[in-house]
């Protein structure tokens, strides 16, 4: 198989996994604030404490990944979406900062509280623009211009649509992980993001299909159409069930989170097949990006040695602290 | 506009200086924690159990800091050296992948079960969690370093229409300075820990608080002092050895020596007039540099004319952080003699004197890690890949004012959180250790946040 092929799908992977775990992490964060009364907020956050780091490390992990594939791309898109990336770098330290300090403090808990709220929501609205600007591609500008490309209508719509992707995975996760008040309000909170989620997924799908002729000719026309016709269908079928699940409070906790990441899953594969094979959209294949092969091969040994023994051991770790949360849980 | 090259400059060398002061602190603490641990399951004596507990809060917060600062390292290459990244990619970005999939995972996902997991899983788990959060950032040193070392000292590669290609990963991991490199820096580290490790019980001592956990920990920093500070000057040496053969301009600013010369002198103090390139003022301990860089009394000391002024380092930077880590490095010598002076005196936990220095001692570490570091990089401008890619070559080519407004809030970001984790470790260090029987460790939540009890 085609290395670039390879390195394009473990990019995908990397990305999809700090989506769907990260996602649930910063969800809880956005959602904090909505939640009725501070031992919801901390029982919360108390859920997340011993993973939020290894979720995050997906982030880092796409990055290198990226980095070590395609180094071109990687100076290419940071370079240019500078100022989002420097922001959601800093909203993840507020955020990340408020999980270290907020169960050693007593009179500031308000603040990390906040630092905590205000992180995931600026964190996950700058991945937004950043995702917004990557699908909708932008103009390579070789020299220093105060010209900013990523604040578009489309990248701000993305912004806030991931604000409710992400409330939805992190309202899907609290129903997991609490009971009694707090699983009600997670519910409640489930299925307004769910439905504001189904909202945005329409309105990107349109909007893409008008603004862009390569999307256009991808989905409407024969034969991938065909192909990708089960996407949209499978997403509104699992909407609609996700739905059902979260209203009626009946069933397996954990089939919400299920659901709601297979959501994620079928949008993510509707964005990649619109985009691909291109790593900077418009501008430059994966084949024209692709890194020395002595390079591709030699990182490649090492994920195909590490990445198993990592999801392996991440397993673990989500299993020796499953069941739900409680106040008690502690050092 | 300040120039966008400088900034981005600016702003690299002031996240990462930030960033190295917090695995300086774990690497060498997490190595404590599992030693503790492991004495607990060997002896089952509390105290033991009562340090590992301790200790775990201060490490987590430390951890945390480091964490955070060290996401924003690895975009940062991106963000503002674009050039660098994609023309040195090929060869530096599978090491720093390999430290993701080798020591992030692993260190973050062993230390929920570490910190949290301590009714989870049984006391043997625990241990094996703990060892393997330990080995995890050493293996992170291992990777930076080898990327870090790779610049100083290239190897393995070829380039080709100006990007860089390996062509031997062996020798790209184990190039010239590597092995030198890490064993200098895990020394920093675990001198750092042992120091922050000895204050702290220190400071109970003269208190006469938690005086029996103070003993046992006290007791065993200052042994690892006694060790390591020693060993430390010994790799230190070793590794001075090494940066003369490969990088002899680093040297001359180091040692602010101009001109070449035969058993050169050693500048005790000197004011580097870059501009002129000579010393407004020195003062010198005749033959000892040459003794200590080649081993030999009127071994030669090349200068720096031998490389036009613009291929120099910021010589004065380079001079007095030099400086400051070797003033450092002899008293944490002292330190660890004056330790066991007093404990043959039987006044190890009583003497007042060791106890007020050890407590004074306790930044020395990371402010000399920090040091050394300046010595390191500022010494090797203006190359960033030395002798082959020029630093101001290769940054991103963003408008300045973006990396001005992001610079700044860096610096009021850090800043502030500096503050925070200085007033939590105060808070910690303060709060001591719980009793025998880690009672008042599981106050997490407090009680209004419980209303069942």
């Amino acid at each position: 198989m085609d290395i670039a092929l390879i390195y394009l799908l473990l990019i995908a992977i990397g990305v999809l996994m700090y989506v769907l775990l990260d996602g649930f992490s910063l969800g809880v964060g956005i959602l904090s604030p909505w939640l009725n009364k501070a031992e919801d907020r901390a029982i919360a956050m108390k859920s997340l404490s011993h993973l939020w780091d290894s979720n995050q490390t997906w982030l880092v992990f796409g990055g290198v990944v990226l980095f070590a594939g395609f180094p071109k791309a990687y100076a290419t898109v940071l370079s240019q979406l500078y100022l989002p990336i420097i922001l959601m770098l800093i909203a993840l330290i507020f955020r990340g900062v408020a999980f270290e300090f907020y169960f050693k403090s007593h009179t500031s808990r308000g603040w990390w509280d906040f630092s905590f709220s205000f992180g995931s929501t600026l964190a996950t609205l700058s991945q937004g623009i950043i995702l917004g600007s990557l699908v909708q591609g932008f103009t390579l500008t070789p020299h220093a211009s105060e010209q900013i490309a990523w604040f578009t209508p489309f990248s701000l719509m993305t912004a806030v649509a991931l604000v409710c992707g992400y409330a939805l995975l992190g309202s899907c996760w609290l129903v997991r992980k609490s009971s009694g008040r707090l699983q009600v309000s997670a519910r409640r909170l489930g299925i307004i993001s769910l439905f504001a989620v189904m909202f945005f997924l329409a309105l990107v799908s349109v909007w893409m299909l008008l603004a862009q002729p390569q999307v256009f000719q991808r989905w409407l026309t024969w034969p991938t159409g065909l192909l990708l016709a089960p996407v949209p269908l499978l997403s509104a079928y699992v909407g609609l069930r996700l739905w059902q699940t979260l209203r009626s409070g009946e069933g397996n906790d954990l089939k919400p989170l299920g659901m709601a990441m297979a959501l994620f899953g079928l949008s993510f594969i509707g964005l990649a097949a619109g985009m691909f094979p291109y790593i900077i959209p418009g501008q430059l294949t994966i084949w024209e990006a692709i890194a020395p092969e002595r390079s591709t091969t030699f990182t490649l040994v090492g994920i195909v040695l590490f990445l198993p023994l990592v999801i392996a051991y991440n397993i673990y770790n989500y299993r020796v602290f499953s069941g739900k949360t409680t106040t008690q849980d502690g050092y | 506009m300040p120039d966008p090259a400088l900034l981005s400059r600016i702003q690299f060398a002031f996240t990462i200086s930030y960033h190295i002061i917090f695995p300086t602190i774990t690497i060498g603490l997490s190595l404590y924690l599992a030693l503790m641990e492991g004495l607990w399951l060997k002896t089952r004596r509390q105290v033991y159990l009562q340090q590992a507990r301790f200790w775990q809060k201060p490490f987590a917060i430390t951890f945390g800091m480091g964490v955070v600062s060290g996401v924003v390292l690895s975009y940062e290459f991106g963000t503002n050296f674009s050039r660098f990244s994609e023309i040195v990619g090929p060869v530096l970005s599978p090491l720093l992948t390999y430290e993701v999939l080798t020591a992030f995972f692993l260190e973050a996902g062993f230390l929920g079960i570490m910190l949290f997991g301590w009714k989870k899983v049984s006391p043997k788990v625990h241990f094996i969690a703990t060892c393997v959060v330990c080995v995890g950032t050493m293996i992170s040193a291992f990777w930076i370093l080898a990327a870090n070392s790779w610049l100083h000292t290239p190897a393995g590669y070829e380039i080709v229409d100006g990007v860089f290609h390996p062509t031997d990963w062996w020798a790209v991991i184990f190039n010239p300075s590597f092995p030198y490199r890490l064993t200098h820096m895990l020394l920093a580290s675990f001198l750092s820990a042992s120091l922050l490790f000895a204050g702290v019980n220190a400071i109970y001592l003269l208190r006469k608080q938690h005086t029996e956990f103070a003993k046992s920990g006290f007791s065993i920093a200052m042994w690892a002092i006694l060790v390591l500070a020693p060993l430390q000057i010994l790799a230190g040496d070793m590794h001075g050895l090494n940066v003369h053969e490969h990088q002899p301009v680093k040297v001359a600013a180091m040692e602010a020596v101009w001109e070449t010369e035969q058993g050169a002198g050693f500048r005790l103090f000197a004011l580097p007039n870059q501009k002129e390139a000579k010393n407004d003022f020195e003062i010198v301990i005749p033959k000892a540099a040459s003794l200590i860089l080649t081993h030999d009394i009127n071994g030669e000391i090349a200068g720096l004319d031998q490389v036009a002024p613009e291929n120099r380092p910021p010589v004065a930077v380079v001079f007095f952080s030099f400086r400051i880590m070797l003033a450092l490095g002899g008293l944490m010598l002292l330190l660890g003699v004056l330790g066991l002076w007093a404990r043959r005196k039987g006044r190890l936990f009583d003497n007042r004197l060791l106890l007020n220095f050890s407590r004074l001692m306790i930044p020395a570490g990371v402010i000399a890690t920090l040091a050394g570091w300046y010595v390191v990089e500022v010494g090797r401008q203006p190359w960033l890949v030395q002798g082959l890619v020029r630093t101001v070559d290769v940054t991103s080519p963003l408008p300045a004012s973006q990396v001005l407004s992001t610079l700044i809030l860096f610096v009021a970001v850090y800043s502030l959180l500096f503050g925070v984790y200085l007033y939590f470790m105060r808070k910690l260090i303060r709060q001591g250790p719980a009793d025998a029987t880690g009672a008042a460790q599981d106050e997490e939540l407090p009680t209004t946040l419980n209303p069942a009890h």
